[in-house]
């Protein structure tokens, strides 16, 4: 995988993730035609097109756009796989996931993506273990923002 | 650690995971661990890529991979399609090849789109290994040709061009053509062009490759390559038994649609050549039709008056018309007419023709029948018979010019670019107008009528048939120039070949002999060969005029040679 984008139906960028390095001026560039491409379609059409040298495969859900750019030789149906399971996390972590909880909680969902995908490829095929992997760095994060006091600290009471 | 031992282990695990493997977490939708799977088939093929003995280590587990896994979910058709990938393109058995391409077959008649399209652009990739295995998916192919998706139809053209063979180029042309009417416009040049270059190559009759140009044509013409119209009147033009069908075909396209460009182009250039068919009665290939001379030439002035033609358009049509004034039978008025209109045309390409043609008319009459006779067949990339007709226009401006001096080094400089242009590559129409160094001349022709022939015509040679008349021109403006047409007429019965007229005149006096009108003079009094000799006598010698002859007749070689005794003295005084 290249790239993954999320994009709202109005357009707006929510979430974007490249596995491949290019200026910010080219990565603006390429999501902008992707964005107007993607939304110029119908809905009854295929889910995957060919843009430039790659293939986009996308799917909708709800709102949401979820966009990734892959390889000739890679497999289509099982990056349509992949974005359904990275779908399945975010719901099981968010408890029934909408736009507002990636919007307030992108960086959430960004650790989940990493958890997921390394590189741009799978890395962890399981998905209880994604999520375990997020939820222990979710306590680490709860324990370092607890309050604690001096004597606690030291390590007297 | 190299490919012959990480193989079999990998072999080994996907053996596993695919028999006896399953854990809800990494599991979807009763598939064990696709990710895992696909990870494991896409590094056994390229491992296997090249290499007989993985891809032979390999050959059990795909075809149980292929059979066991379940397809109804996105997942396991993810699976088997990394797996036909796999044995495309690592050295699987042929038997394997065969159920990859069935497994694709499959995937075709599978209601998801992703699916078929997925299917489509694999079978692209195996059309040219296993092209049998392919056609037997043909039918499926087609039905995606009706696809509103213009991705999904996209693939299906590309596909379906690719398995057109001589055996179903007929059905596959029909199929195609329809597709053609209802396509979006991004996939209509691909397509035309894909049907014409399907139609050259699998053609199975002349007429029906010149039917499906005509259906293209007037389907997608504006949409077809440029070459098409050079590629057709040649088709055409090689197509002798063809000609009257053609001819009627094209010119009922026109009298309903005059707009698509090359269309009209290829029906003006036809209606010229073949005109005289079109007017003859009945055709048995096609409907009777009853066409007058009237609306075949109203037809051809509404060419050229429309808007919506080129200006190549244009010209074609005008040299149409001008072609036909040989060929019908009626008194040439209207045509004249025409092309004296044209005279002042603003398009300065219409308005050379159209001047040229004039003094056609006017001056050389004698000489329009041969040089609007039927075109020979033109080879493409331009040879000897587009030079000759491209010599005959050059002379037909050259003879034109009522300049002072002789061009003569004008003259010599023509025909080596004649020449040396025998070896470019060129295809343009046959109706290419002269080089354009004379047009300068051309414009500033004065439009007199023609100089005073108060010189008697001669009859210099007859025998067995075959008669040489000499008839003199003396251009007023030149008083040292002398024009003399040699017209040899056969009235025989057997045609005259390989007829040259050789000339030879004193030395005070300068010859030039131009190029005849041709080297048959047909039996008959058929049209006879004229050809020009230019004599320029500044001195006003007693001109003498020695004539060789050298051609065959009756089955005989014969060659003569005779001076031309009694010559007016209007000639040389």
């Amino acid at each position: 995988m290249q790239f993954m984008l999320l994009f709202s139906r109005q357009g707006k960028l929510r979430l974007q993730k490249w596995y491949v390095s290019l200026s910010d001026r080219e990565k603006k560039k390429i999501t902008r035609e992707i964005v107007q491409t993607i939304l110029a379609r119908k809905p009854k059409m295929c889910s995957f097109l060919e843009w430039r040298d790659l293939k986009i495969v996308y799917k909708r859900y709800a709102s949401l756009y979820f966009c990734c750019a892959i390889e000739d030789q890679e497999n289509e149906l099982i990056t349509l796989e992949i974005i359904h399971r990275y779908v399945e996390l975010l719901d099981k972590y968010f408890g029934s996931v909408c736009e507002l909880d990636i919007i307030f909680n992108f960086e959430k969902a960004y650790f989940i993506l990493d958890e997921f995908l390394l590189g741009g490829e799978v890395q962890e095929t399981s998905k209880k273990n994604v999520l375990k992997a997020i939820e222990q760095a979710d306590l680490l994060q709860e324990e370092a923002e607890t309050p604690r006091s001096v004597l606690e600290e030291i390590g007297l009471t | 650690m190299n490919a012959t031992t990480v193989v079999p282990q990998l072999v080994q695990i996907l053996r596993t995971l695919v028999m006896t493997g399953y854990s809800t977490e990494h599991s979807i939708s009763g598939v064990s661990d696709p990710f895992l799977q696909v990870q494991i088939l896409r590094l056994l093929r390229i491992l296997g890529r090249n290499h007989e003995e993985s891809s032979e280590t390999m050959n059990d587990l795909l075809a149980q991979v292929a059979t066991n896994t379940d397809t109804s979910r996105n997942a396991g058709n993810a699976v088997l399609f990394e797996t036909v990938l796999t044995i495309m393109d690592t050295r699987s058995a042929a038997g394997l090849r065969v159920l990859a391409v069935n497994i694709l077959g499959r995937f075709l008649l599978n209601n998801d789109k992703n699916i078929r399209y997925v299917a489509l652009t694999s079978l692209l990739r195996m059309v040219q290994s296993d092209h049998s295995a392919v056609q037997r998916h043909r039918p499926t192919v087609v039905e995606c040709l009706r696809e509103p998706d213009a991705s999904l139809s996209r693939r299906a053209l590309e596909l379906s061009l690719a398995l057109v063979n001589s055996s179903n180029v007929r059905a596959m042309t029909q199929e195609l053509q329809s597709f053609l009417e209802s396509c979006p416009p991004d996939l209509r040049a691909d397509c035309a062009s894909g049907i014409l270059l399907a139609a050259e190559r699998f053609a199975p009759t002349k007429r029906w490759h010149i039917d499906t140009i005509l259906r293209v044509l007037t389907t997608a013409g504006t949409h077809v390559r440029d070459d098409a119209v050079a590629n057709l009147t040649q088709l055409i033009g090689g197509a002798q038994e063809l000609h009257a069908y053609s001819v009627r075909r094209l010119y009922s396209a026109l009298a309903e649609d005059i707009s698509q460009q090359p269309l009209v182009q290829v029906a003006a250039w036809c209606i010229g050549e073949y005109g005289d068919l079109l007017l003859e009665g009945s055709c048995e290939e096609t409907e009777p039709l009853q066409v007058k001379e009237e609306e075949v030439l109203a037809l051809l002035e509404k060419v050229l008056q429309s808007h919506m033609s080129l200006p190549a358009t244009r010209g074609y049509a005008l040299t149409a018309l001008m072609k036909l004034s040989t060929r019908l039978r009626g008194d040439n008025n209207r045509i004249r007419q025409v092309v004296s209109i044209y005279g002042s045309c603003v398009d300065v390409e219409l308005q050379q023709r159209a001047v040229e043609y004039n003094t056609l008319f006017r001056k050389y009459d004698h000489m329009r029948a041969a040089i609007l006779e039927k075109m020979p067949l033109v080879e493409r990339g331009g040879t000897q018979d587009e030079e000759a007709k491209e010599s005959k226009e050059a002379q037909l401006s050259e003879a034109a010019l009522v300049s002072t001096e002789p061009p003569a080094s004008k003259l010599l400089d023509l025909l080596d670019l004649l020449d040396s242009s025998s070896g470019a590559a060129q295809p343009p129409p046959p109706l290419e107008p002269s080089p354009g160094g004379t047009l300068g001349h051309l414009l500033d022709l004065p439009c007199a009528s023609p100089a005073p022939a108060s010189v008697p015509n001669l009859r210099v040679f007859e025998r067995e048939g075959l008669q040489l008349n000499l008839s003199f021109v003396r251009p007023p403006e030149t008083p040292a120039l002398l024009l003399i047409t040699v017209t040899a007429v056969n009235t025989s019965g057997a045609d005259v070949t390989h007829f040259v007229c050789q000339a030879a005149v004193p030395k005070s006096c300068q010859l030039q002999l131009q190029a005849p009108s041709g080297d048959t003079v047909p039996a008959q009094g058929g049209l006879p060969v004229t050809q020009l000799l230019r004599i320029f006598n500044p001195n006003k010698a007693p001109l003498r005029l020695k004539l060789r002859l050298t051609y065959h007749h009756l089955g005989q070689s014969v060659q003569e040679i005779f001076e031309v005794n009694n010559l007016p003295a209007e000639t040389w005084q």
